[in-house]
């Protein structure tokens, strides 16, 4: 039989309507291929037992007629989503032993739709890093090999402490690489700054954050509130338009996620963009520039002219302010948002001699450096004095930074083309360790978009000179992903599917 | 704008978690690094702009003021890592 874990999230379901795989069959090449793949550190839990039994109903279903739209499909679960009775704790000391009581929206909409959870995905504790090294339990691998690496160095270093392996980017990178490593069908993931279209850069896969409000972030372990969007990461195009189609939809229980019918996404792949017009905006020809992420961007306008899209230049002249108003705004939130981890209610505690220091000695002991940091800078820039001089201003530059995308949707834009990346993946351990703002960089072309609450796709569009995936990011008008993907899915076409790397771990 | 090291002290007891004195000066560079990078804000000329209240605009729905999914005592301390009778347990605060 073929290796089921090569099929695409649409052929896969294609093969169990048909009746030719069942989900069993399909689960559990997962589960054996996760099983060989442990040293890549993607996964943080595996759920075999609830992913065959998930399965089993699933293959029910199918049998009498009553198939979801994701039946039997198994999916790769990032851990900050909040699973019934499943380890839940965003890859945070503090949460130890966290197993909700309850599910998340997002993920219900999933089992709703049929689909099979194979585990919960590493991540940058609470969604705050680039790389994926911050997590509390270890940096995960990319399936990517370094230049110049081969499989038996890679394999040592795997075993080691990974460095000079590359980084699947993050927060998102036990999703990134799981899906990159066909360790699962799809998978979810978030993106607060980057983090959902970074490592699916980095990794030669597609991701897409949709308009802040198009998904519930109900259950979803909160970093920075407004900033925070749910979406997944698939080796396809079509892949991630079956997937946000589910994950999408109203909850009354988030009071930001809007009420309004959810398209059939899927639809959108291979529609025409004739006559799309096509923004370029100038301000991401940022200095220091590699040669190869500017023929990539170039590439990129010439498939979609080739297309038959109208290229237009426009200006975001607020680009530039968008990162450091990110790096006010989303450490403040999470200083508020992360208070509620005080050793109480769930989680670790570590005594002290009174309540204050039982807080202080938990919350040393259970955030990570970069949460510190983090947390830290927050709580200085919402501090007395300071909070007109920095969030206020922070979110007038807000204002201005979804001023330029207004203005140029006005103008008849109907997409806009950028790099996702500065660069290809780096290496684990290579980045940020002399200075915080050096990984921060990494988000240049990522944050704006979160900033201005717009959805925002990338799509693997060439390598790199050392044979590495680049990505190009698509930029949409609110609660348009529709042209994302047709626009997106053209690009693919394009560029020609990136050739994923086959097992040496 | 930069913070000496009261300064840290300060806002790591604002933040409510715990340092000790190896860590302040380490502290005290990463955060004015971070600091002097989002000081070019202060360069931004916002004279006249409101602040981003709501990212996309909606209106705020309304909903019934009543109970809507309470679990029970038991289901809300399951995850407490001290609980007795149904309820969180922390170190006295009242003399």
């Amino acid at each position: 039989m073929t290796d089921v874990t090569r099929l695409t999230l649409a052929q896969a379901r294609d093969a169990l309507a048909a009746k030719t795989l069942s989900s069993v069959e399909l689960t559990q090449g997962h589960l054996d291929a996760m099983a060989k793949a442990r040293g890549l550190n993607a996964y943080v839990v595996e759920t075999p037992e609830q992913a065959l039994a998930m399965a089993a109903a699933s293959d029910a279903r199918i049998a009498k007629g009553t198939a979801g739209p994701l039946e039997g499909l198994p999916l790769g679960i990032k851990d900050l989503y909040a699973t019934k009775g499943v380890h839940t704790q965003a890859c945070s000391h503090i949460l130890d032993g966290f197993k909700p009581e309850y599910e998340s929206t997002v993920t219900s909409h999933l089992w709703r739709d049929g689909a099979v959870m194979l585990g919960k995905l590493n991540m940058d504790e609470f969604a705050m890093g680039s790389s994926n090294e911050t997590s509390y339990y270890g940096p995960v691998a990319s399936p990517w090999l370094p230049p110049h690496r081969d499989g038996a160095w890679a394999r040592e270093a795997l075993a080691g402490d990974k460095k000079g392996l590359l980084t699947p980017g993050g927060s998102s990178g036990g999703s990134a690489s799981a899906v990159a490593a066909h360790l699962c069908l799809a998978a979810t993931a978030s993106d607060t700054g980057g983090s959902i279209r970074q490592p699916a850069a980095f990794t030669g896969t597609v991701g897409i954050k949709p308009t802040y409000g198009r998904c519930s972030r109900w259950g979803m372990v909160a970093f920075a509130s407004s900033l925070d969007q749910a979406g997944p990461i698939a080796r396809t195009v079509r892949d991630c338009a079956i997937m946000l189609r589910s994950m999408a939809g109203h909850d009354p229980r988030d009071a930001t996620c809007i009420d309004a019918p959810v398209p059939d996404y899927e639809a959108s792949i291979g529609a025409s963009i004739k006559g799309k017009k096509i923004g370029i905006p100038r301000e991401y020809r940022i200095d220091g520039m590699p040669a190869e992420i500017e023929k990539l961007w170039a590439d990129g306008i010439a498939f979609l002219k080739a297309a038959g899209a109208e290229i237009v230049d426009i200006s975001l002249p607020h680009t530039k302010t968008a990162l450091p108003a990110y790096y006010i705004v989303a450490p403040a939130e999470a200083s508020s948002n992360l208070a509620r981890y005080d050793g109480v209610r769930y989680g670790l505690r570590v005594p002290g001699k009174d309540i204050s220091s039982m807080y202080e000695n938990t919350r040393r002991a259970g955030f990570g450096p970069e949460v510190r940091r983090r947390i830290m800078i927050g709580a200085y820039v919402l501090s007395a004095g300071y909070y007109d001089a920095y969030y206020v201003r922070a979110q007038k530059i807000r204002t201005l930074i979804k001023q330029d995308f207004e203005k140029a949707y006005a103008q008849g834009v109907d997409a806009i083309l950028t790099p996702a990346t500065p660069s290809a993946a780096f290496g684990i351990g290579e980045k940020g360790s002399a200075d915080p703002v050096e990984m921060y960089l990494n988000d240049v072309f990522t944050v704006t978009v979160n900033m201005a609450g717009l959805p925002g796709i990338a799509v693997p569009a060439g390598l790199s000179a050392d044979g590495l995936p680049l990505g190009l990011q698509l930029i949409g008008r609110p609660f348009d992903e529709e042209t994302l993907f047709s626009v997106a899915s053209v690009i693919e076409e394009s560029a020609g599917r990136v050739a994923l790397p086959q097992p040496w771990w | 704008m930069s913070v000496d090291q009261a300064t840290v002290r300060r806002i790591a007891h604002l933040a409510r978690i715990a340092v000790s004195d190896e860590e302040v000066p380490h502290l005290q560079q990463e955060l004015n690094a971070i600091l002097s990078f989002i000081e070019e804000l202060s360069a931004v000329d916002v004279e006249g702009v409101e602040p981003m209240t709501s990212v996309a605009p909606m209106k705020m729905v309304w909903r019934k003021d009543a109970v809507t999914d309470h679990a029970g005592a038991d289901v809300i301390v399951a995850n407490a890592p001290v609980s007795e009778d149904g309820f969180f347990t922390v170190p006295k605060v009242v003399e």
